[in-house]
């Protein structure tokens, strides 16, 4: 296959002295970010300079998934380069960076990958072809007879060799070189499991975090919030604390007091001395229970929009042999990052202008700057953002409030930097929480226990609707106000939220039955809620792999065969779940080791997992002897990452279905740290965990929360076989 | 001014006496390899070396480490056979949680060189990873006790070379 490069590099315009080429379709007068002087710079990723550096620009934000290894390879594959030479920094934002599908830079969804393969092929093959064309050309040979190894090119006869770094001058004037990509049989870095570019710096305390940031002369601030959920501050009184040691500043801002000091230390007990008093706001008598009995009686009593439908459920309720019904129900959970949020800025004054440099550890640094300009009187082209590497993400640094609150801070103090810093009860009490759901499930078998009807009723709340507010600070031009933009980006959530898919994601199932309805009810409760890994997956694939297996046991059928018996057989879901299956002896467990079955296709990839159980003589307390994985996802670019996801997707998985939740009152959250917010820790993790991945030539999709959605219908599925104990309810607590 | 000993160093800090260790480390001596995880003692990000005893610096105020030895990720040099057993696995993900898990993990080889797999799980069971790396770390951990570090005729502190 042979493509024109013309097909992508559009523009060229001559930036900082180095010739760049456009690569945007949209955008092409931005200059590239971290741009060097003289650099050969073919596309917004790469540049190769002439004293030997190869500077890879990573768009999509590192927080553990691996992308730092991953983007690189997929480029030095093309490129023939060794992604060991690179130097990796997190990009800028750039047009060029941003999601077709969204217009944002947003890390998430697990599409880093699936997104960014055919790009980033293309630009690493296109320069390949400029620089053997430099080669050719000073070589006066037919560039169609050299070759390249590594970063050197290689003349016709095998004699004569160029590195890239002596052709990356001459390269610049062969813009227009069309380029052939490699077969998948000759990738020599796809596929390999390479060591990560970022495990000796994190093994050593040398990789730098957000909160690692250190500037000149730099300060520490923490806010105090408000509790409650829409609240807002009804007095507050500094006196107390104006003259404690190392106190710069106190500060009100949007979300609440910000404190700044000489270290957190004395910003944050300074906070715990803040007179301060909250209007609790129109949800101070919000809690749980309401919560769950208002998703009940919505369940109850409203008609819900219809997601999907296939034949007519209805007509089929008063003939069946026999009908099932269950109702299930998925608490509030945190996202608990390990590196609590933080941000950092310095607002600098100059002619009267106002400009301000960031560093935040976000998934999205395109919303983050669109946040603190909407939070300061700056307009985005005046924030500089670099985003640094993250302690986890898992959905919740998508949400860049933290952003906002530090340029806030910033903007009050113009020529001091200052480090926004959350403590650990600041991140479980403010996040945007994995909503609740509330599921009313009903079946119909036919006499021969076939599987003729199934109808899921869901409750969820919108998550377009939250980020709608940011979304809309982020698109609108600058000269948008931010009130009008905050009030836009709500209404435009209201529209959107009618159609917002993404709590129904993983409900439209794929067994083949005649009649099927799945229809959402859309609930707001009004606590922050947001993506957290996998999404509207995380909650239906634990009711639909649970209620499938009640289905399977009501008609006396094995729980593998009986969904094998609605799947095509040439499916991508057959080929894992059986492959699963067979990995894990599916059906010839040892005595007092009980087995559950859960398949899924998150993100378009696909997902079986098997999990085996022994419960304790106490009959409450169990053993996870064993989950097996089998996964689908497409040409896998490196085999340990893909490895390294599933057993932390199924341990974050597992956190989520056997800790407890989240909990309100009063409008606000209980639980404020890891002692009544427990996750799994060393001593609990599952005794084995084996990972199969199908080998697939279809173009890769995502792997960051694709071992997530299935643990928790396999383990509830094992609990049942183990105990005959149905938990339709998470946490899954045995009686 | 408060004196402890930094990885072998004496070391003088003005600071209220009632700063955690964690504080002094990343904010006065700017040391950030020590993470800040919960401030609570409850999830060991923050994990040092006080008198060779794994340690939640976040609990630990600067007046009780006077005179004492602290020691920190940044103490291992980079090549201790810990952390290239960590590289040789790919144990990190996001990574945050390691330092801390590192340190407990020196902690306890120092006096148990050849810990079961139960003495680790509960050795570490301080340390929480959120992105799941428990199966790599426990690997790891095996790997380096198996080296000829903790070979038994080696100092039990673990100090040798
Ligand atoms: S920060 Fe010290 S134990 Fe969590
Ligand atoms: S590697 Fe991310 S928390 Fe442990």
């Amino acid at each position: 296959m042979a493509f024109s490069r013309r097909k992508f590099l559009l523009g060229t315009g001559v930036i900082g002295g180095g010739l760049v080429l456009g690569l945007s379709l949209r955008d092409n007068s931005v200059p590239y970010p971290a741009a060097i002087e003289g650099s050969f710079n073919p596309n917004a990723w790469l540049q190769i300079t002439e004293d030997g550096q190869f500077v890879f620009q990573l768009h999509k934000t590192e927080m553990g998934q691996g992308v730092i290894g991953s983007l690189p390879a997929i480029l030095c594959e093309e490129l023939d380069l060794d992604p060991q030479r690179l130097t990796i920094q997190h990009a800028g934002i750039h047009p060029d960076f941003a999601d077709p599908s969204t217009g944002g830079q947003m890390t998430g969804g697990s599409t880093s990958v699936k997104a960014s393969y055919d790009i980033l092929r293309d630009v690493g093959a296109a320069a390949r072809a400029m620089l053997i064309a430099a080669a050719a050309n000073r070589w006066q040979q037919n560039a169609d007879d050299c070759t390249t190894d590594n970063g050197v090119v290689i003349d016709a006869n095998g004699t004569q060799r160029l590195s890239y770094t002596e052709l990356a001058n001459d390269a610049k004037s062969y813009l227009d070189t069309p380029y052939v990509l490699k077969a998948a049989k000759d990738f020599r870095y796809i596929g390999k499991a390479e060591t990560r570019p970022d495990a000796l710096q994190k093994s050593t305390g040398t990789a730098q975090f957000g909160v690692d940031i250190d500037l000149p002369n730099l300060k520490t601030a923490v806010v105090v919030r408000c509790p409650h959920f829409g609240g807002t501050i009804a007095s507050w009184d500094a006196s107390s604390i104006d003259s404690l040691p190392g106190i710069i500043a106190v500060k009100e801002i949007h979300s609440g007091i910000a404190i700044v000091a000489d270290t957190y230390w004395q910003a944050r007990k300074a906070a715990g001395q803040l007179v301060i008093s909250w209007d609790k706001g129109p949800m101070a008598d919000m809690d749980s229970a309401k919560i769950k009995q208002q998703q009940r009686d919505l369940i109850a009593n409203e008609k819900p929009r219809v997601m999907m439908e296939e034949g007519d459920t209805s007509a089929v309720w008063d003939s069946a042999a026999t009908i099932i019904e269950a109702d299930y129900s998925v608490p509030f959970t945190h996202h608990s990052p390990m590196e609590p949020q933080n941000a950092t800025a310095i607002a600098t004054e100059r002619d009267g202008e106002m400009t301000m440099e960031m560093w935040i550890p976000s998934q999205s640094p395109d919303l983050s700057r669109a946040v603190a300009a909407h939070f300061t009187s700056l307009t985005a082209p005046q924030i500089t953002v670099h985003t640094t590497l993250m302690g986890g993400g898992f959905g919740r640094r998508g949400y860049p409030d933290f952003a906002g609150e530090a340029a806030a801070i910033a903007e009050q103090l113009p020529s001091v930097a200052v480090k926004l810093l959350w403590s650990r009860e600041d991140d479980m009490q403010h996040d945007y929480y994995r909503a609740s759901s509330e599921h009313r499930l009903k079946a119909a078998l036919d006499e021969d226990g076939q599987l003729i009807a199934w109808d899921h009723t869901l409750v969820a709340s919108s998550i377009i609707k939250t980020m709608a507010v940011f979304m809309a600070a982020n698109l609108l031009p600058d000269w948008v106000p931010a009130s009008v933009a905050e009030s836009m980006g709500k209404s435009a959530g209201g529209l959107i939220a009618n159609y917002d898919p993404i709590p129904c994601e993983g409900a439209k199932i794929p067994y083949q039955a005649p009649n099927i309805t799945v229809g959402h009810l859309e609930y707001d409760s009004g606590v922050p809620t947001g993506f957290w890994r996998s999404v509207g997956f995380s909650y239906n694939i634990f009711v639909v792999e649970s209620f499938i297996d009640e289905l399977a046991h009501k008609a006396s059928a094995d729980p593998l065969a009986f969904r094998q018996r609605y799947l095509d057989k040439d499916s991508q879901w057959r080929s894992v779940l059986d492959l699963a299956a067979e990995k894990a002896n599916w059906g010839q467990s040892q005595p007092g080791i009980f087995q559950g079955i859960a398949v899924s296709e998150p993100f378009s990839s696909f997902c079986a997992m098997v999990v085996d159980v022994s419960i304790d003589p106490d009959g409450k307390n169990y053993t996870i002897e064993k989950v097996v994985a089998a996964v689908d996802c497409g040409i896998v670019i490196d085999p340990d990452v893909i490895e390294a996801q599933m057993e932390g997707g199924i341990i974050y998985a597992l956190s989520a279905a056997v800790k407890a939740p989240v909990s309100f009152k009063d409008g606000a959250t209980v639980e404020s740290n890891f002692h009544d917010l427990p996750v799994i820790r060393m001593n609990e993790i599952p005794k084995r965990i084996e990972v199969y991945t199908i080998k697939s030539d279809n173009s890769p999709t995502g792997i960051g929360e694709i071992g997530v959605p299935a643990l928790a219908p396999a383990l509830a599925n094992a609990l049942f076989a183990a105990t005959g104990q149905r938990l339709r309810d998470l946490p899954l607590r045995l009686t | 001014m408060t004196s402890f000993i930094l990885n072998g160093e004496n070391i003088s800090v003005d600071a209220e006496p009632d700063t955690p260790i964690l504080w002094v480390l990343r904010d006065h001596l700017n040391k950030t390899g020590t993470k800040f995880g919960c401030g609570a003692g409850l999830c060991g990000a923050c994990t040092v070396l006080l008198d060779g005893q794994a340690t939640r610096s976040c609990l630990l105020p600067l007046a009780t480490a006077a005179g004492k030895r602290i020691d920190t990720i940044e103490g291992l040099g980079g090549d201790h056979v810990v952390q290239q057993a960590w590289v040789e696995n790919n144990v990190p993900q996001c990574g945050y949680c390691q330092s801390g898990q590192i340190m407990s993990t020196v902690a306890l080889l120092a006096t148990n060189p050849s810990p079961s797999e139960d003495e680790i799980k509960t050795a570490l069971a301080g340390n929480i990873c959120r992105c799941g790396t428990y199966p790599r770390i426990l690997k790891a951990v095996k790997q380096a006790a198996s080296s000829s570090f903790y070979d038994a005729s080696q100092s039990p502190d673990g100090s040798a070379s």
